[in-house]
């Protein structure tokens, strides 16, 4: 099984025009072979875009085919309202890639949804969207670096790592049940825990490699989940153990202030929940193959 | 980003929020001027980014003409911490009863807004949060439904504000809410808020990060990015977009999004090499923008080689190949070049960089191997 998508879900891009980094990304995902069913412009309902229909609302999309996912890769400025517009239209699982949304807006999103529609789940935003081998990719993800068959769930919330550590795993020939990219941003829609109890609970995802980063404490939250509620091997790796104090490295997820949040925190953290910690990705996938070989 | 105390100050007003009256000024001159029109006592308050500044002398008190000449004097120019101060703010002094603390700021686990509030204003309030946490009154606030004047109210009493102040902080309080959220700032920060002894509660500090992603909606800000304290390097990285952080090593780092640059940082650090900066192209980067952190890379002196470590998703690998090319067609780069390609059109990338390989344009297939190549031509140069 998989997490979150699977070859049953089904995708509305919002915001598509034929240029559109929806449009370039969306129709790699249904190249893939991710059910792409419909897109959503308000300018462009009743047109059609590579056989992709284009509907003006979401709820009209979600009317006529039923789609259950929707993918988001508008600017910042229209996203906020975007992922309303899907919640609004009933969508259970909502991707949105958005990169540099105001951190005041993410608030607002967060707890909209959290109050009036508890029933969706954002994915994101500034992620690079999810993948559930040889069943579906919405996202940026490339579709080559990962492998069908399991038996391992992966989640980062650095994306280019996420990648890194999905190829790790795809050259050493083990599979991957989902791999989820939540996205460094300030307030992220699905968390580790959320990811971490999904694997926990999917019968076919036999051990996690989570992958973090300094700032913040989801993961020392993570640790402690691992601790009480885990009984699946998981394997860490935290990105920054070298990045000095007090500085901002990116975009608003990695800041480190004072002993909380550094890689030595979240790493020692993560050793006592029982976590293998790997020093880079390509130890990651190292640790996972002996982990995997001890499972079969 | 950060503004400097007299710009959050400005910031404030915007909203309501009571400050000293007071003036900018860069020379001698100025500040003495603008002592004479505001009237003494005048405080002479350095604007540098960095805390500390009274412990450095960098707040001077002055009660006439010649004190406002000697203090504007001994204050610009004055180094703190590695900071030159290049421009003061001249303030009306404020005689001060009591010093509060108040801050607006995101709390990521919780998801909501946090106001922390403390009667033990004045000095580091970290040092207060360790040592006597009870003294700080936190609540969090939905956005939704944002910060009534009841519930400021009430926050001021737990925090143990004195009765006579309550209200004044109350008030500003919710002012300071809605500059946080209608102002789009990541932190505000009041330290000391003051009361005086004829009864008014006022900003004596203004510590105000705004949020960078914000600023399509704020063409004001502009005014605010150009005065920023930056390294040359940084300034440059900046100006082209890059998140760039500079550091002590000599090997330089391009990666597309902050994750992998930081884990190339440690891969390099790891196989015995040494960094000499972050530095991020972020996601969908252009060939341009390939081209412009070479050229960021390059003006580094203690650059002795640089490792590109592009993993492609909304990135293509062909646009950093093509960027690739066009930097070593327009800029001078002494530095050999390792690079490591995959992810999206890695292969489309990687035949673009294969006609132009050479001892100084290396191509690698994995992060291991291509950050010991980086590190190795470092130390030893080009053979």
């Amino acid at each position: 099984m998989s997490i979150f998508v699977d070859e049953n879900t089904k995708v509305v891009i919002q915001g598509l025009s034929p240029t559109s980094q929806g449009a370039y990304h969306g129709l790699r995902n249904r190249a893939y072979g991710t059910q792409v069913v419909a897109g959503t412009n308000p300018k462009r309902g009743g047109e059609n875009i590579q056989g992709i229909p284009v509907y003006a609302t979401v709820a009209e999309a979600v009317a006529e085919t039923g789609a259950n996912a929707s993918f988001i890769a508008v600017p910042p400025s229209g996203a906020p309202s975007a992922i309303l517009e899907a919640a609004e239209a009933g969508i259970p699982f909502v991707v949105c890639i958005t990169e540099f949304i105001p951190a005041q807006d993410e608030a607002r999103v967060s707890a909209t949804l959290r109050r009036f529609f508890p029933g969706t789940r954002l994915l994101g935003p500034n992620c690079p969207g999810i993948i559930s081998p040889g069943k579906a990719n919405i996202g940026i993800t490339a579709d080559d670096i990962a492998l069908p068959g399991g038996p391992v769930g992966l989640v980062s919330r650095s994306g280019t790592v996420f990648y890194q550590a999905l190829y790790e795993l795809t050259q050493k020939g083990i599979g991957q049940t989902t791999g989820v990219g939540i996205g460094g941003d300030p307030v992220p829609g699905t968390n580790f825990i959320d990811c971490l109890a999904a694997f926990q609970a999917d019968p076919e995802t036999r051990a996690v490699i989570m992958i973090g980063e300094i700032g913040g404490v989801e993961e020392e939250r993570a640790a402690e989940f691992i601790a009480s509620e885990m009984d699946k091997p998981v394997i860490a790796y935290i990105a920054g153990v070298t990045a000095p104090p007090g500085r901002k490295m990116g975009h608003a997820g990695a800041i480190v202030s004072g002993s909380k949040g550094t890689a030595a925190a979240k790493m020692a953290a993560l050793s006592q929940a029982g976590v293998l910690v790997a020093k880079n990705p390509t130890e990651a996938g190292e640790l996972m193959a002996g982990v995997v070989a001890e499972l079969a | 980003m950060d503004l400097y105390e007299y710009q959050g100050k400005q910031y404030f007003a915007r909203f309501g929020i009571p400050v000293s009256p007071g003036e900018v000024a860069d020379t001698v001159e100025d500040a003495v001027e603008a002592a004479e029109r505001l009237g003494y006592p005048v405080v002479v308050k350095a604007q540098v980014q960095v805390g500390g500044r009274g412990k450095a002398g960098g707040i001077r008190l002055a009660a006439n003409r010649d004190e406002a000449r000697s203090s504007a004097e001994a204050v610009l120019g004055l180094d703190i911490k590695g900071h030159v101060v290049k421009r003061l703010w001249i303030e009306k002094a404020s005689d001060i009863a009591k010093e509060y603390y108040a801050s607006f700021t995101l709390d990521r686990a919780a998801k909501l807004h946090l106001a922390m509030v403390s009667a033990r204003g004045g000095v580091d309030i970290e040092q207060v949060a360790e040592e006597e946490p009870e003294a700080i009154a936190r609540l969090h606030i939905d956005p939704l439904d944002g910060l009534e004047p009841a519930a400021a109210l009430a926050l001021a009493r737990e925090a143990g504000i004195d009765e006579e102040a309550v209200e004044g902080v109350a008030g500003v309080l919710v002012e300071l809410y809605r500059c946080y959220v209608e102002g789009d700032a990541d932190l505000v920060e009041i330290n000391p808020l003051i009361l005086t002894p004829d009864g008014r509660v006022h900003a004596l500090d203004a510590k105000v990060t705004l949020d960078d992603a914000a600023s399509f909606r704020h063409p004001d800000w502009d005014a605010y990015s150009n005065l920023e304290e930056l390294d040359p390097r940084d300034r440059l990285a900046k100006e082209k977009g890059l998140q760039y952080v500079g550091l002590d090593g000599d090997v330089g780092i391009i990666a597309n999004g902050a994750g992998l640059a930081m884990s190339t940082c440690d891969v390099v650090e790891q196989v015995g090499g040494k960094p000499a900066n972050f530095l991020d192209i972020g996601g969908g980067a252009s060939a341009a923008v390939m081209a412009n952190a070479l050229e960021v890379i390059n003006t580094d002196e203690k650059v002795r080689s640089i490792f590109v470590n592009v993993f492609g998703g909304i990135t293509r690998g062909e646009e950093v190949a093509n960027g690739i090319v066009q930097a070593l067609a327009r800029v001078q780069i002494d530095a050999p070049i390792v690079i490591r390609l995959d992810g999206t059109n890695a292969e489309q990338g990687r035949a673009i960089l294969a006609e132009h390989a050479s001892d100084k344009l290396v191509s690698l297939p994995t992060m291991l191997e291509a950050a010991r190549r980086a590190s190795e031509l470092a130390r030893t140069g080009v053979a």
